[in-house]
C-alpha cells in the first residue's frame, strides 16, 4: 500500500479536502470516500459513461481519472445537479418522458446531456446522438433519452 | 488496482529526472484513458505515475508557421482549434471519433502516439500530415518522424528515460488538404478495423497532384506510411486510374492480420476502399477551400 496523499479540490461548490491512495480512481474516492454514490461503475474501463463527472467544465470518466488528479479541480457531480428549488430541467425531462428503467446509467446521461446543453443549447437529433455515444443504456433504446434531452432543450434554454 | 506512487512534475527537467532514476517502472500520465486501465487489468506494472499535465508546454497548442501541439493537449482542444479546423482538417477528422466526448476530454494525442496502438486513430492523420515528434531526455532533444516512431504495438522509439514533449506539423502547402477515415461496423465509439490518412497537394488549376502522403492504421503491427502509394501520385494528372493506381499500391504494402474486427481479407479490400475515400476527401476539401 502507498502512502496516502492530501487532495485538495472543490466538489459541487462546496471546497473538499480527502486522503486518497494514488491508484484509486476518481470514482472510488466519490463513492466510497466521499459518500458521493450517484456516479455508478459499470464497465469500469471508460466505454460506458455511467461514472460520468465533470472537471472544470468537461464531462470525464471519473473510473479513467486518479483521485490524485483531483487536486486544485472544480468538479461537479449529479448530487450537485439539483438545486433546493427542485429538479434541473433535464431530469424533470426524463422523468416525463420515462428516459430510464433501471436507472444505472441515469447520472451519467444527465451529466454528459448537461454538459451537451452547457456548450451546444439547441443541438439536432444527429447531435445528441452522438454526443452521448460515450453512455451506454441497455433498458431503454435510447430513443426516450434523446427524446428528453431535446425537450430539455427546446424549454430549458434560461436555465440550462 | 496494484500500488503506485504518483507525482504531479512541475517542470520538464523534473519529469526527466524521475524517468532517469526509475527507469522501465515509472509511466508518463497524461489522461491516462489507456494507462490508467492498463494498470488496473495488470497489462502494464508500474511502480510510478509521472503526471505532466500540470506542466505548461505539455498543454499548449499554437500555430505560428508551423502547429505545435503538447504532449497533453486532450483531443477536444484539438479538434476545437481555429487554425487545426483550418488547415489540417485530417487531425479533427481523427481526434473527434476517438473515443467518445468524455474520453475526448482527457485523451492525449501525444498519449495517442505513446500508446502505439496499430489502430491509433490520430496516428494515420499525423502521418499524412508529415507530423514529426520532439523528445526530449537527460542528454538532450531529438526528433523522429511519426511513422518511425511506433515500433511495435504498444512499443515506441523512446528510451526509458526519454519522453514525447510535443508534436510539430509543418505548414500545408497553398491548394492542399488532409482527409482521414475508418471503417467500422458501429456509427461511433469502435477501434478502427482499417484507418487511413491521406494528404494532397494539387496544382493551382487542381488538374495535376504535386505530392501526397497515404497513411494507413490497423493493417500491421505498426500505423504504415504508405510511402510509394504517395510517391506514384505526385505530376500524375487528378484522375481515377492515378487514384487507383496509388489505391493498389497502398494494398500492397498493408499486412493485416485477421481477428476479432476483421480478417485479413477484408482489411486488404478496405485498404483500397479507404485510401481511395481518403484521397477524393482530401481533393474535395481543397476544391471547396479555392
Amino acid at each position: 500500500m502507498s502512502r496516502k496523499v492530501h487532495v485538495q479540490t472543490q466538489i459541487n461548490g462546496d471546497s473538499i479536502e480527502f486522503l486518497c491512495e494514488p491508484r484509486q480512481s476518481m470514482l472510488e474516492v466519490l463513492r466510497d470516500d466521499l459518500d458521493l454514490t450517484g456516479a455508478k461503475e459499470g464497465c469500469n474501463n471508460g466505454n460506458c459513461g455511467a461514472c460520468t463527472i465533470m472537471v472544470e467544465g468537461r464531462p470525464v470518466n471519473s473510473c479513467c481519472m486518479l483521485g490524485v488528479e483531483a487536486e486544485g479541480s472544480n468538479i461537479e457531480t449529479i448530487e450537485g445537479v439539483a438545486s433546493p428549488e427542485g429538479l434541473h430541467p433535464l431530469q424533470q425531462k426524463f422523468l416525463e418522458h420515462a428516459a430510464l428503467q433501471c436507472g444505472i446509467c441515469t447520472p451519467g446521461f444527465i451529466m454528459n446531456a448537461k454538459a451537451l446543453l452547457e456548450s451546444n443549447p439547441n443541438p439536432t437529433e444527429k447531435e445528441v446522438r452522438f454526443w452521448l455515444a460515450g453512455n451506454l443504456c441497455r433498458c431503454t433504446g435510447y430513443d426516450k433519452i434523446v427524446r428528453a434531452v431535446l425537450d430539455a432543450a427546446d424549454n430549458g434554454e434560461d436555465d440550462l | 488496482m496494484q500500488a503506485f506512487e504518483y507525482v504531479a512534475a512541475e517542470s520538464l527537467g523534473e519529469a526527466i529526472s524521475l524517468l532517469d532514476k526509475h527507469g522501465n517502472q515509472a509511466r508518463i500520465l497524461s489522461g491516462g484513458t489507456d494507462l490508467i486501465v492498463q494498470v488496473r487489468e495488470n497489462r502494464r506494472q508500474v511502480d510510478l505515475l509521472v503526471d505532466i499535465k500540470k506542466i505548461p508546454e505539455f498543454n499548449e497548442i499554437f500555430y505560428n508557421g508551423s502547429l505545435q501541439i503538447g504532449a497533453s493537449v486532450p483531443c477536444y482542444q484539438v479538434y476545437g482549434n481555429e487554425d487545426v479546423q483550418r488547415l489540417f482538417p485530417a487531425l479533427v477528422d481523427s481526434t473527434s471519433i476517438i473515443g467518445g466526448v468524455q474520453i475526448q476530454s482527457r485523451a492525449s494525442i501525444g498519449g495517442n502516439l505513446c500508446n502505439a496502438s496499430p489502430a491509433a486513430d490520430s496516428i494515420p492523420a499525423l502521418i499524412a500530415l508529415g507530423a514529426s515528434c520532439v523528445i526530449q531526455g537527460p542528454n538532450g532533444d531529438r526528433k523522429v518522424a511519426v511513422e518511425e516512431f511506433c515500433t511495435g504495438p504498444g512499443q515506441t522509439a523512446l528510451s526509458s528515460n526519454e519522453l514525447l514533449v510535443k508534436l510539430v506539423l509543418p505548414k500545408p502547402a497553398n491548394n492542399s488538404s488532409s482527409f482521414y477515415l475508418r471503417f467500422i461496423p458501429r456509427n461511433e465509439m469502435d477501434i478502427a478495423v482499417v484507418g487511413v490518412g491521406a494528404s494532397v497537394e494539387l496544382s493551382s488549376d487542381h488538374k495535376t497532384f504535386v505530392s501526397a502522403r497515404i497513411a494507413l492504421g490497423a493493417v500491421a503491427a505498426t500505423p504504415l506510411f504508405a510511402e510509394e502509394a504517395s510517391n506514384i501520385l505526385a505530376g500524375q494528372p487528378v484522375s481515377e486510374e492515378s487514384i487507383q493506381t496509388a489505391c493498389s499500391a497502398a494494398q500492397d504494402v498493408a499486412r493485416p492480420i485477421s481477428d476479432m474486427r476483421g480478417s485479413a481479407e477484408q482489411r486488404k479490400h478496405l485498404v483500397g476502399v479507404l485510401t481511395k475515400r481518403a484521397l477524393n476527401g482530401a481533393i474535395s476539401r481543397i476544391k471547396e477551400t479555392a
